[in-house]
């Protein structure tokens, strides 16, 4: 790429970048180099996996060093450019990595890390099939569908161990087997892109980052399952991943990948985009399908399974992006490497989404295996601001929280299910002290509760009660046998439930009640709230001493409760105070605090 | 008030006007269960999909009004009421909700005077509370119309929000 002695930037131009200011820099990133004035070319790449330090560049030199670039902000662009281009001097307070000092900055994020699924995210522009064929891409597909037959595909994939990313982790080669065995004139493949947990964004960046790698995958699953045509069920609210398929998808049919007799084997395959309109059940296979048929997203009992009577009653496989995005390297490289990685049950790699109050939020793909611990401080960072780790939330509304004592808890999908959480999708939301364990319950509860589709008792009604058991404690309202209803009508759900919506809405209550008990009887018999997050349970005072009186929080107050003289230190009317807490975050000064 | 219609017009087809639904149906006209792109496509057409369109819609493609409208009831992204000239969409993801969602959409309400779901008197500004945008790592977010505003405090939602409020009145 840097054989012309031009220095190469890549702009990391994903959501979380576009959204963090990408675009401003981008214009003047073209602006300066349009001067002419500089040896550098500029690209564009989907997200590096750095979302705390977007937007980023990456300076690829033409002696294959490489730096990336953090923090940046149109204003800041020309001394870059001149600093690193001209003088040859690097910036290091903007450094996030550099590839000639692995460690300096932030470069354990990545050098902890261990990339499958996100080989090319961030390396090559997803716009360009090109990039993508020029790191061996469509190769694996070529060799499965010209070499191979679908068994062999299928015993491949079994060996490699993978199982289901989106959650569940039931084995992909089992799945296909079935699938493949199913009688049928014609059979679907879709790939499940509904990503609807709130916290985890790792399909999106694949699909914004490196949407061959999945279309890749498809067409060998596809081959392997003996589906020639395939849907990719991908939310609206991504515009840019459906975008970004659609230039995939058009590219492929052009190069004959998709099509008519794809790589000239006589096999048809062909994929379709259908748009999801905001419903989290439709994450739930059978819900999906029906979705996709046109209908309300509302699960039905299984059997008969998908893979026999899927869509439009046609035998149906359902993976999940990161699933099919590692299909492409397990062929390439085979399932015996990929196994190679990981537990005795849970192999190879899994992408983790950080944020909360983790330091380096981002994307982590970490071998199976790793602890808790190692993804969380190794990776991550460690807490924010120095606070104090206090859990993490792991599979976000199905999942459930673990606290500091569960951190050397493996990576692994037995290991976790044994602690209350879930592997989930992968997102992992970091708390620390200024989070309220029982205030977090309630969130989820009120997210399963509304998505709840409403076709049985158990979730429609159970997670109602259960939601407003929560929110009754949460204003102090609590009782003390609420404890015990909670726990009854947890366990009720999870039983009686249709689908796995319903049956794994406890597990965030569960866990936190497992765990955290004693902040669940510190808002029930205390009436307070530790953390200083249930608006009920606290009080917000100005500390007289630090307070300077530029009144401030008095402005911003809606109802009038805060008063004191210019220039002298400030109070907060406790009765007429309704604890919104909008004052706390005015004061420049942080003399407000909650107790 | 005047202006306020003429801008809407702008933007979207009034519903007297099914010329855009014909299109959208025929886009469809071959496909299998097609329902919900169909409304996808009517609601960008009109804006929101109103008593009128649903029963069009219906009659257009072969299906009962009560299918229609069970699937524009059941998915979030359809709209049943207009909006206002500038969506705020306030997200309460995880991250967002531990970081302080709940604070923001507070400050935007008290702001603009509207709770979630209500769009303000003069039609200028729309406020939604949204599922995970995905873009947790810049949590608190808010979302107005395309621009993402990322590590908000709240102390900075006036600001945010007096800049579209600003530039809506420049255009009048």
């Amino acid at each position: 790429m840097s054989g012309n002695g031009r220095t190469k930037l890549v702009l990391g131009y994903g959501t979380c970048g576009i959204a963090a200011g990408a675009n401003a820099v981008k214009e003047a990133l073209e602006r300066e180099l349009a001067t002419g004035k500089y040896a550098a070319d500029l690209d564009i790449a989907g997200c590096m996996g750095f979302c705390f330090r977007e937007p980023i560049v990456e300076f690829k030199d033409p002696d294959g060093r490489k730096v990336v670039y953090g923090d940046l902000t149109p204003k800041r662009v020309p001394q870059l450019l001149k600093a690193h281009l001209l003088n040859k001097e690097i910036l290091e307070d903007w450094v996030v990595r550099r590839s000639d000092d692995p460690d300096f900055g932030e470069g354990d994020f990545i050098g902890n890390q261990h990339r499958i699924v996100l080989r090319n995210c961030g390396n090559i522009n997803p716009e360009k099939i090109d990039e993508y064929i020029a790191t061996g891409g469509y190769e694996a597909a070529r060799k499965a569908l010209t070499s191979m037959t679908p068994e062999e595909l299928i015993d491949e994939v079994s060996k490699s161990g993978l199982r289901g990313r989106g959650g569940a982790g039931f084995p992909t080669g089992t799945k296909w087997g079935f699938a493949r065995k199913a009688r049928g004139d014609q059979k679907y493949l879709v790939c499940n892109a509904d990503e609807g947990d709130p916290g985890a964004f790792m399909d999106r960046s694949v699909l914004e980052g490196d949407p061959h790698s999945v279309i890749e995958g498809m067409i060998i699953a596809g081959y392997a399952i003996g589906a020639t045509q395939a849907y990719i069920y991908c939310r609206a609210e991504y515009p840019l991943a459906l975008h970004r398929l659609d230039i995939a998808i058009a590219a492929c049919r052009e190069k004959g990948f998709l099509g008519g007799n794809i790589f000239g084997t006589g096999w048809d395959f062909d994929i379709k985009i259908k748009k999801g309109a905001g419903a989290f059940v439709c994450g739930e296979e059978t819900a999906l399908i029906a979705s996709i048929e046109g209908k309300r997203g509302m699960p039905r009992p299984r059997p008969p399974f998908p893979a026999n009577e899927g869509l439009w009653g046609k035998p149906t496989n359902i993976n999940n992006v990161e699933t099919l995005a590692g299909i492409p390297w397990i062929i390439a490289n085979g399932g015996e490497k990929y196994a190679e990685v990981g537990t005795e049950k849970s192999k190879g790699t899994k992408v983790f989404c950080l944020a909360g109050k983790v330091r380096r939020s981002g994307l982590a793909e970490v071998p199976m295996g790793y602890t808790l611990r190692q993804v969380i401080f190794d990776v991550g960072g460690g807490v924010r601001e120095g606070r104090e780790f206090k859990a993490v939330q792991m599979g976000g509304p199905s999942g459930g929280c673990l606290p500091a004592s569960m951190l050397d808890t493996l990576v692994d999908y037995d290991a976790i299910i044994a602690t209350g959480a879930i592997m989930g999708s992968g997102g992992m939301i970091v708390a620390d002290s200024t989070t309220c364990m029982v205030d977090l319950a309630r969130y989820f509860l009120s997210f399963t509760q509304a998505e709840s589709c409403g076709k049985c008792v158990p979730c429609r009604l159970g997670t109602k009660r259960m939601l407003e058991i929560l929110t009754r404690i949460c204003e102090g309202k609590g009782e003390p046998e609420d404890l015990e209803r909670l726990e009854v009508l947890a366990a009720d759900i999870k039983s009686a439930s249709l689908c796995a919506l319903g049956g794994t809405t406890p597990n965030p209550v569960l866990t936190t009640l497992k765990y955290f008990r004693h902040e669940y009887e510190d808002h029930i018999f205390n009436k307070k709230c530790t953390a200083g997050v249930c608006p009920s349970l606290i009080t917000l005072f100005i500390d007289p001493d630090i307070c300077t009186g530029c009144g401030a929080c008095a402005k911003v107050c809606p109802v009038g409760a805060i008063s004191g003289e210019k220039k002298e230190p400030h109070r907060i009317d406790a009765d007429v105070c309704i604890r919104c807490k909008l004052c706390l975050s005015r004061c420049p000064e942080e003399a407000i605090s909650a107790e | 008030m005047k202006d306020d219609a003429c801008r809407c017009e702008e933007r979207f087809a009034n519903s007297d006007n099914l010329a855009p639904l014909e299109e959208v149906l025929e886009r469809y006209r071959e496909e299998k269960g097609a329902l919900i792109p169909l409304l996808q496509d009517a609601q960008e057409a009109y804006g929101y999909l109103d008593e009128k369109i649903m029963r069009a819609l219906a009659k257009g493609a072969g299906y009962q009004l009560s299918q229609v409208y069970g699937v524009a009831t059941f998915y979030t992204q359809f709209r049943l009421e207009p909006i206002g000239e500038h969506l705020i969409r306030v997200c309460h993801g995880t991250a967002c909700h531990v970081a302080g969602a709940e604070l923001v959409s507070e400050e935007v309400s008290n702001f603009l005077g509207i709770k979630d779901g209500q769009t303000t008197p003069d039609r200028k500004f729309t406020l939604e509370s949204v599922m995970c945008v995905g873009a947790c790592s810049l949590s608190p977010i808010m979302i107005v119309d395309k621009d993402t505003h990322g590590k908000l405090k709240p102390a900075n939602v006036r600001k945010v929000l007096k800049k579209y409020k600003g530039e809506s009145e420049e255009t009048e």
